[in-house]
């Protein structure tokens, strides 16, 4: 390991401590290598997208003489000018225009992939044949099935949640949160995650404690 | 600052200094040390649990301890846990055993460092996997730092088994196509032409003279798709653009956060298999037989989970003995 490889294990282990102190309290330590944090991403995302989108997208395409569609990026650069009209209150107007474009591009995509991706094909598969298969199989559709139905049924607000279709609402309820509790422990496991990489990183990289 | 939050910092740079200049270097506990640590946490616990009936609640820095200590001292056991191999798992893993040799897998890096103690062991056994059985990897990335995470899993791959530095050629077995910005437009128009979209591969080597590239077009010219995925763009994007619309069929590797997001897609059969956060992780690393991190990893996160468990008895004990004193 050279002096600048250890130089880099040592300042990031301090920052991580720094970073971890928080646990303990809020405290100047932590406040610096928050800072360091925040500082040093803005600039990264800054440089990787003049670098990726103003000179690899726009710049080496329009100076590109042999381009057949050099002409193409000049309109995403006279948007992108537009959207910084916000800065001037009288012209400020104009950057709706760009964002016209993009709300009307993005919302064109979503309307459909989410049409079909999250809908269509999502409530063709809670469609299930609940008395074909094994024993296993029959309760996993049922419970599928109606689960799915009960969930609808607890956001269906036009009737009272009273008698069998409050009843219904009900194991509505129980299904959501049984999935928000297999949500929370997903997330409880990454965060278990992120800790034990920054831990193999100390006891590991840093203090050659581990393998 | 404060002089007990001072001497806590002290004491805690203390035993690092400590760690880094005069302990054993690997460290490994026996396997009676590892029993009576094993022993003397569960100790902890009952007396934690004993305390909170009798109405002393312990605070959150404790917690924070305990969790720790679970996290860390599973890494100098000698302990290993048997995994119960989950069929999400096992078919992600059987889509990528039943392609032929010389098959062409587009693997798309979407996640940073922060990720990566979840998502990098995934990726390393994939590439392992790959470069061991004569699949073609065509790497790429919707996160700037996801092409330098694929770098690093062939790095890992190339440390592992030194032979395939000379047996498995850049541009020939794996190309790094490098990051593009755009999320999901990017994979809607590299359904019509990669080359449209990455016109030049990382090291600036435009896509045409790249051997392995030469016949691929568009999706329908490779045979299945790894996705690692840390959130957006990632596997709901591919999902809902280059499987829905272009028929690729992709296995999805995702962070825990992310999975319970995405096993929709896998029940429905728009994915051909999912590895969820670290326990995907380890069970992958178990079927392709590359134990890497996440065999490792595994034991501290279930020690942590048993904590956790532990600590949510203990803190529901602490809230009716609370509200219980209340009426009184």
């Amino acid at each position: 390991m050279g002096f600048w490889e250890i130089f880099g294990v040592w300042l990031a282990a301090l920052l991580t401590l720094g970073i971890i102190s928080f646990l303990y309290r809020d405290n100047a330590f932590y406040k610096a290598c928050e800072a360091i944090f925040v500082g040093i991403s803005a600039g990264y995302w800054a440089i990787t997208y003049f670098w990726d989108n103003l000179y690899r997208k726009f710049y080496l395409q329009v100076s590109d003489p042999a381009g057949t569609e050099k002409y193409v990026p000049w309109i995403g650069f006279v948007l992108g000018i537009l959207m910084l009209t916000r800065l001037f209150k009288k012209i400020g107007w104009l950057s709706r225009w760009p964002l016209a474009f993009i709300i009307g591009a993005t919302a064109g995509l979503y309307m459909m992939t989410y049409f079909v991706s999250n809908a269509m094909v999502q409530i063709s598969a809670s469609i299930l044949p609940v008395f074909e298969g094994s024993f296993g199989d029959i309760i996993t559709n049922l419970l599928v099935s109606g689960g799915t139905f009960c969930g609808l049924v607890y956001f269906f607000f036009s009737k009272e949640h009273k008698g069998v279709f409050g009843g219904a609402a009900r194991v509505g309820i129980w299904v959501l949160m049984l999935t928000f509790g297999a949500s929370f422990g997903y997330t409880v496991m990454s965060r278990m995650s992120l800790m034990l990489g920054r831990l193999d990183f100390l006891f590991g990289d840093w203090l050659k404690l581990i393998k | 600052m404060k002089r007990n939050e001072l001497i806590v910092y002290l004491l805690i740079v203390a035993f690092l200094l400590a760690a880094y200049f005069f302990f054993p270097k690997p460290l490994n506990f026996s396997a009676a040390v590892s029993i009576i640590i094993v022993v003397i946490m569960a100790l902890a616990f009952i007396l934690v649990f004993v305390r909170t009936i009798q109405g002393h609640f312990i605070g959150r820095r404790m917690v924070f301890v305990f969790v720790g200590v679970a996290l860390l001292l599973p890494f100098f056991m000698q302990f290993k846990l048997p995994l119960q191999i989950s069929p999400e798992v096992r078919s992600a893993y059987d889509a990528l055993v039943n392609l032929p040799p010389g098959s062409r897998v587009l693997a798309s890096y979407d996640y940073d460092p922060p990720s990566a103690p979840e998502l990098q062991p995934m990726a390393d056994a994939f590439i392992k996997y790959c470069f061991d059985h004569d699949l073609k990897v065509i790497i790429m990335g919707l996160w700037p730092q996801g092409p330098q995470q694929a770098n690093l899993s062939i790095e890992a791959a190339f440390r592992e088994n030194p032979a395939l530095r000379n047996n498995i050629k850049y541009g020939v077995d794996y190309v790094n196509l490098g990051f593009q910005s755009g999320n999901e437009f990017v994979i809607l128009r590299m359904g019509e032409s990669f080359k449209a979209m990455f016109p030049t591969d990382l090291y600036n080597t435009p896509y045409d003279s790249i051997p392995l590239l030469k016949n691929i077009r568009n999706y329908s010219n490779v045979d299945m798709s790894f996705n690692f995925s840390a959130g957006r763009p990632g596997a709901v994007e591919w999902v809902q653009v280059a499987v829905d619309r272009y028929g690729l069929r992709i296995a999805s590797c995702n962070t825990a956060v992310q999975a319970p997001q995405v096993y929709p897609y896998l029940e429905s059969g728009q994915l051909l298999g999912l590895l969820g956060g670290m326990s995907g992780a380890a069970e992958f690393e178990d079927l392709t037989g590359k134990a890497g991190k996440a065999s490792t990893y595994i034991l501290s996160q279930s020690f942590a989970h048993v904590v956790v468990i532990l600590f949510i008895i203990i803190g529901n004990v602490a809230f009716f003995r609370e509200k219980r004193t209340k009426v009184d």
